[in-house]
């Protein structure tokens, strides 16, 4: 077990280093690179600038300028946005919580829904249920997330008036609990859709995979009723491998966060990076992709390493 | 299970020809949403190819006259979009655009995949660790960020965005491809062409990545739809293919002013993207069943 940590700790760490290095490469192959921000100022001259570069040490070689960028990286030094000047760090963590809310709500719904549905297909194979998920899954692994937070507002928001059509809550109004939810409601579901197919496929594939064991049927010849059957001994082991689902997901998380985000006007990370994109405004662009690529990372590993943890059948040598 | 009996009965039939190609396709033919998905895609693709003779009017004539005009009145099947365009004229045309982009991005997705995961399995060895952790390094970062990121830089145009779509999805197809190399390159055929002398290039040209075609194929079509449905994200956000030249996802790009007035300017492309991305979707699912007879079937 310490070896399989140490060894996956390693790669994890090998992989961190390759996308330092694609996020390096990025950054410097943005026109002007990094000092593009003091070019637009009209009271630098080209002695200045040339100063600026030779101080943030541009003239150096690459070796040396990555492994100074991979510090600031590390120490959290991660420069200014070239748009209002702020410190990189500060303008992203000001945007977590409201991703995070959206996260976490969708993931939960879609948790929830993806292991109802995917129980019922299992025990219920090839029934009709089990068909119209099957079908629905697949449509829903390939609607366009913004094009269906568009078809929520237009049903929700301008045919029913029920919800708001976006923000994270009433523009100038006190916070609210109950105006929250509202404003969080169309999208945490438009996000959860991108999820719940996916869990529902899992879940039912492990389940059918768990009833077929031996223990199941000795649970059954005991006397088990079938309810305790389902979810004591069979949904109990199908949840183990789902463990790691959480984590691959990551990645695909918060590309439809950043998609339902910018439908929904919500002032969450993946909307700072689409505007940041409008103003070209690299440092912040950086920021965000390595941010987001480190937690998928470490993400993954938790996943894994949670998954030997609890699962006493898999043992890593 | 009464699947699984008629595949038996269908192999078991004295006199039938059985060739692969027509074990492959009675396999097939029984996913009923493949076989609907492939008359999805084949209308589809007619709708582009033809598009010019089959749009009404012309996808970019402006006529401020025509605003807005209901689905079914002045000659707008669809209706009218924003500034008088006919929304049945730009689907068809925009249906070019965002196949066309689809298609040219799975191929790039599939060489390059196919070509490290190629490199990766029949090698080994440091090779095979390195590009194992640039794919993971690749797969670390969200599919869109980085594909937003890429066209911060350059300027969009179709080759662009099919180049920006390939180099930010060809992890998959790698990581299928190696898998099946890895197994294949320890059968006794590939030790008989080694011991032949066979160099390399020939044993992987020859002997294994023939042998990968069928999860090629699915991988592929799995490209295709992961492609369209990229190219709408950053289209629509305003980063991908640019107007006046339509392309389903930028077609989406103001609709949610409109939601009021212009409601099916907003709901047709999106109809369009769905249908496309699930029929390719369940194309691939349908592809993988019959190809490969080990795999569980989805569906009965």
């Amino acid at each position: 077990m310490h070896a399989y940590l140490a060894r996956r700790v390693v790669q994890a760490l090998v992989v961190l280093v390759l996308v330092s290095l694609g996020g390096f490469a990025v950054l410097h192959q943005a026109p002007g690179g990094p000092v593009a921000i003091y070019a637009m100022s009209p009271t630098m001259s080209a002695e200045d600038m040339e100063r600026l570069t030779r101080q943030l040490g541009l003239d150096r070689p690459l070796h040396v300028q990555y492994a100074q960028w991979a510090r600031g990286l590390v120490t959290a030094n991660w420069g200014r946005s070239y748009r209002d000047g702020r410190v990189v760090l500060e303008v992203i963590v000001d945007r977590i919580p409201a991703t995070l809310v959206l996260m976490l709500s969708a993931f939960t719904v879609a948790v929830l829904l993806g292991l109802a549905t995917g129980v019922v297909s299992a025990v219920r194979q090839y029934s009709l249920f089990d068909h119209a998920m099957t079908l629905g899954a697949m449509v829903a692994l390939s609607i366009p997330t913004f094009w269906l937070g568009l078809m929520g507002i237009y049903v929700f928001a301008e045919l029913l008036h029920v919800l708001p059509p976006g923000n994270i809550g009433t523009i100038g109004a006190p916070f609210a609990l109950a105006d929250r939810l509202r404003h969080l409601l169309l999208p945490a579901a438009t996000l959860g859709v991108v999820m719940v197919a996916t869990w529902s496929r899992y879940t039912r594939a492990s389940m059918l995979e768990v009833i077929g064991e031996d223990y199941i049927r000795t649970a059954r010849a005991k006397g088990v009723s079938r309810g305790a059957i389902i979810l004591k001994h069979a949904l109990k082991n199908a949840l183990i491998p789902l463990v790691t689902l959480a984590g691959l997901q990551l990645p695909l998380v918060f590309s439809g966060a950043l998609v339902t985000e910018t439908v929904f006007t919500w002032p969450g990370m993946g909307r700072l990076f689409v505007d940041s994109i409008g103003y070209r405004d690299y440092p912040v662009l950086m920021g965000i992709l390595m941010l987001t690529a480190t937690l998928v990372v470490v993400g993954n590993l938790a996943a894994d390493l949670v998954y030997a943890a609890i699962d006493p059948r898999v043992r890593h040598a | 299970m009464s699947a699984h009996a008629a595949t038996v009965g269908t192999l078991a039939t004295p006199g039938a020809r059985r060739t692969f190609s027509g074990v492959v396709l009675a396999r097939f033919v029984r996913h009923r949403p493949a076989v609907v998905s492939v008359a999805l895609i084949a209308a589809l693709g007619l709708g582009a190819v033809f598009a010019d003779r089959l749009s009404p009017r012309d996808p970019i004539y402006i006529d401020i006259g025509h605003k807005f005009a209901r689905p079914l009145t002045r000659g707008h099947l669809l209706g009218g979009d924003e500034l008088g365009r006919d929304v049945l004229s730009r689907l068809l045309h925009a249906g070019r655009v965002s196949l066309s982009v689809g298609l040219a991005a799975m191929a790039v997705t599939v060489l390059l995949g196919a070509a490290v995961g190629a490199v990766a399995g029949y090698w080994g060895g440091l090779v095979d660790v390195l590009l194992l952790r640039l794919t993971d390094a690749m797969l670390s970062f969200p599919p869109i960020f980085m594909l937003l990121a890429l066209a911060a830089f350059v300027r969009p145009s179709l080759a662009s965005m099919t180049v920006m779509i390939g180099v930010t999805s060809w992890m998959d197809v790698t990581r299928m491809v190696r898998s099946q190399i890895l197994t294949l390159r320890e059968r006794e055929f590939v030790l008989g062409a080694r011991a032949l002398g066979a160099p390399a290039s020939r044993i992987l040209a020859r002997h294994l990545l023939p042998n990968t075609v069928g999860i090629i194929a699915v991988a592929a079509t799995l490209a295709v739809a992961r492609a369209i449905l990229l190219e709408s994200y950053v289209s629509y956000l305003g980063y991908g293919i640019q107007p006046p030249l339509a392309s389903w996802g930028n077609m989406l790009n103001n609709a949610q002013s409109y939601f009021a007035t212009a409601p099916w300017v907003a709901i047709c492309p999106g109809v369009m993207i769905t249908v496309a991305v699930t029929s390719f979707n369940f194309l691939g699912d349908g592809l993988r069943d019959a190809l490969d007879p080990r795999h569980v079937r989805s569906r009965a």
